[in-house]
């Protein structure tokens, strides 16, 4: 060998035996918050294995993938909790053992089994939950105003609203603003959302996605963003402890995320040790205050683990309150979905 | 055998890969992507056939065509200023700085595409927002008493794409133009041609085909582009790429997907269409 070659393949062979070695990987889809290096670090560490992380957004766009994959392709899924019946009709979820879940630590709100189980088999157990209400900057905006939904169309805020572009929670939350009750949004009263939720777009400068809209109530580019909530305000917190967030008198959404393991996994131990990783107190304070958007963790015993700081910023001791006077997302069949979608399209294109 | 059929032989055998390559991953993709455009949604399911339904939806809902409507209008504007902002830089580039320095010109002209994409738009976001530089300057020049709504707008949008296609533009054009034979212009000056006809009646058609190779390029990349409307328009309004991305991440309806992607398609070749004459993309 010459001397040339000794050097790099010297420097090679150190590389190699650097970085670890993963008998193991785990293949999981998920959304922006699993990406987290903090979170994924200690399941690599603890079990060898090395976790391949697919962003996604939107349900559609996560069960195509899905749709286009061969068996054992992934492991894991993230999924919007009011999607799980939707996977599980696709065949796209494996039932989980529900004796070797940690749901008895959980929020009892937060087991959501009318999500979760179907036909009495569990498929996913919840991860992460919120609200999608007002969020606000409480140095420019009156706090008092955002107690009730009608100041959002009222004049007074034109043009200083974003609105977060997702037809389901914000469609619900114009749905409280009319009485109506998000199990009870229908084909027929669809329709009677129509006016004020292109009265509200005609109030707003923006409908923008998480991050345009974090950068929005960041900056100042807007001073109140419809549908937001703690996963707005919670990271910014440290930053620009003027922004705030409340359920107004109507109502607020709530959101949750579930997590289950892939029908067809080759390796389904390992996943479910991924869903219970991620379940588990420590898991669920990584996950709850993530770089990309905080949130709420289903296991209560998260508790002990965040700091107090942590806690305070997602207003860990108000929760009984906010659960009480929250709603589920509405979740509508294929027709209904069709129309809500049509009519955020046409709201979009106003 | 002869050399004309052994050579034919090999001519065909190291076009091969290519079009083995453009078969498998456009042309079998794209005759795939026109089929599923003609089948149609039952529920959550996609029923095959043919279907011309998609098609005669986005023809008769306004709140789609508009769509196609906003791209034509944001690409048309978008190529024209570009352009006229592009060719001065390119010919001052190409005739007033030194040959040395030309290619550090060059070089300083696309210096801001080493970053990414995505990044370059958020930027722009904070340098258009009511607190950015471009409101903060102008209300410190006392030019305006508030500041512009300049983000999450049309305006935004087109600002952002100029951004991208002056650079893109000033490298077509000023390619074409510093192989122009200085003797061009000298000889028309000689026949008593003004600067201003030298230009019109020379330079410009001399150039013509770095003009429209940039704009046909401008035209294909605007178009298609989903990125900056999204982040720079704040959705305002939908263009046709965004509408084609509600259908793929929301709607899960790959049949109009697929249709509104036909038509897509069916624009940026009548635009080739309407520019091949001039057409020099061998020049890039």
């Amino acid at each position: 060998m010459t001397r040339s070659l000794t050097a790099p393949l010297t420097a090679i062979a150190l590389v190699m035996l650097a970085s670890p070695l993963h008998a193991q990987e785990l293949n999981a889809l998920v959304w922006c918050d699993h990406t987290d290096p903090a979170l994924i670090a200690p399941f690599e560490a603890k079990f060898g294995v090395k976790v391949n992380l697919k962003e996604y957004e939107g349900t559609a766009a996560g069960l195509a993938i899905l749709d286009q994959s061969r068996p054992g392709d992934w492991d894991v899924l993230v999924i919007d909790a009011v999607d799980v019946p939707r996977a599980v009709e696709g065949g796209h979820l494996a039932e989980l053992p529900a004796d070797k879940l940690a749901t008895a630590d959980f929020f009892p709100e937060l087991v959501m089994a009318q999500n979760n189980v179907v036909d009495g088999k569990t498929y996913a157990v919840t991860e992460k939950f919120g609200y999608n209400t007002i969020a606000y900057d409480k140095t420019k905006v009156d706090p008092a105003d955002m107690a009730d939904m009608a100041a959002l169309t009222g004049g007074k805020y034109d043009g200083r609203i974003a609105i977060y572009d997702y037809y389901l929670p914000v469609l619900g939350l114009v749905a409280l603003g009319q009485g109506v009750a998000t199990a009870d949004l229908t084909a027929d009263t669809l329709p009677t959302l129509r006016e004020p939720l292109f009265a509200l777009r005609k109030a707003s400068k923006q409908v923008s996605d998480v991050v345009s809209a974090q950068t929005a109530l960041a900056t100042g580019e807007v001073d109140i963003m419809v549908g937001g909530g703690e996963w707005v305000t919670a990271v910014l917190a440290a930053d620009n402890p003027n922004l705030d967030w409340t359920i107004p008198a109507q109502g607020g959404l709530r959101w949750a995320q579930s997590i289950g393991v892939v029908a067809g996994s080759t390796q389904p131990d390992l996943a479910l040790e991924f869903v219970n990783y991620i379940t588990s107190p420590e898991g669920q304070a990584l996950l709850a205050t993530s770089s990309c958007y905080w949130g709420m963790p289903a296991n209560a015993k998260a508790g002990d683990v965040l700091t107090p700081e942590q806690k305070t910023a997602l207003r860990w001791d108000e929760q009984p309150e906010f659960l009480a006077r929250a709603q589920l997302y509405p979740i509508p069949d294929a027709a209904l979905d069709t129309a809500m979608q049509d009519l955020w399209t046409e709201m979009l294109q106003q | 055998m002869t050399l004309a059929t052994r050579e034919r032989r090999l001519g065909w055998g190291l076009m091969a890969p290519a079009l083995a390559w453009t078969l498998a991953f456009f042309v079998l993709p794209f005759a795939a992507m026109v089929a599923l455009s003609f089948a149609h949604m039952d529920g959550r399911s996609i029923v095959r056939g043919f279907d011309p339904g998609n098609y005669i939806r986005f023809f008769t809902d306004w709140t789609l065509f508009k769509a196609l409507v906003n791209s034509l209008e944001i690409t048309a504007v978008v190529t024209v200023v570009s352009l006229v902002l592009a060719y001065p830089l390119a010919a001052i580039i190409a005739f007033r700085v030194p040959a040395r320095w030309q290619r550090l010109a060059l070089l300083l002209a696309v210096l801001p595409f080493w970053t990414s994409y995505v990044v370059r738009s958020y930027s722009w976001l904070l340098v258009l927002g009511q607190n950015g530089v471009v409101n903060k300057a102008l209300l410190w020049a006392g030019v305006i008493a508030e500041p512009l709504a300049l983000s999450a707008s049309r305006t935004a949008t087109v600002i952002g794409f100029v951004h991208f296609f002056v650079m893109l533009l000033t490298l077509t054009i000023y390619a074409n133009l510093i192989q122009l034979s200085p003797n061009y212009a000298r000889a028309a000056q000689d026949l008593g041609a003004g600067r201003i006809a030298t230009f019109w009646h020379v330079i410009l058609p001399l150039t013509l085909p770095g003009v429209v190779t940039g704009a046909f390029l401008t035209f294909v990349l605007c178009i298609g582009d989903y990125i900056t409307p999204q982040i720079l328009g704040g959705n305002t309004e939908l263009t046709l790429p965004q509408l084609i991305m509600l259908q793929l991440g929301r709607s899960g309806n790959f049949p109009l997907a697929s249709a509104l992607s036909v038509v897509l398609m069916a624009v940026v070749t009548l635009a080739y269409a309407a520019s091949a004459r001039w057409l020099r993309l061998d020049r890039l």
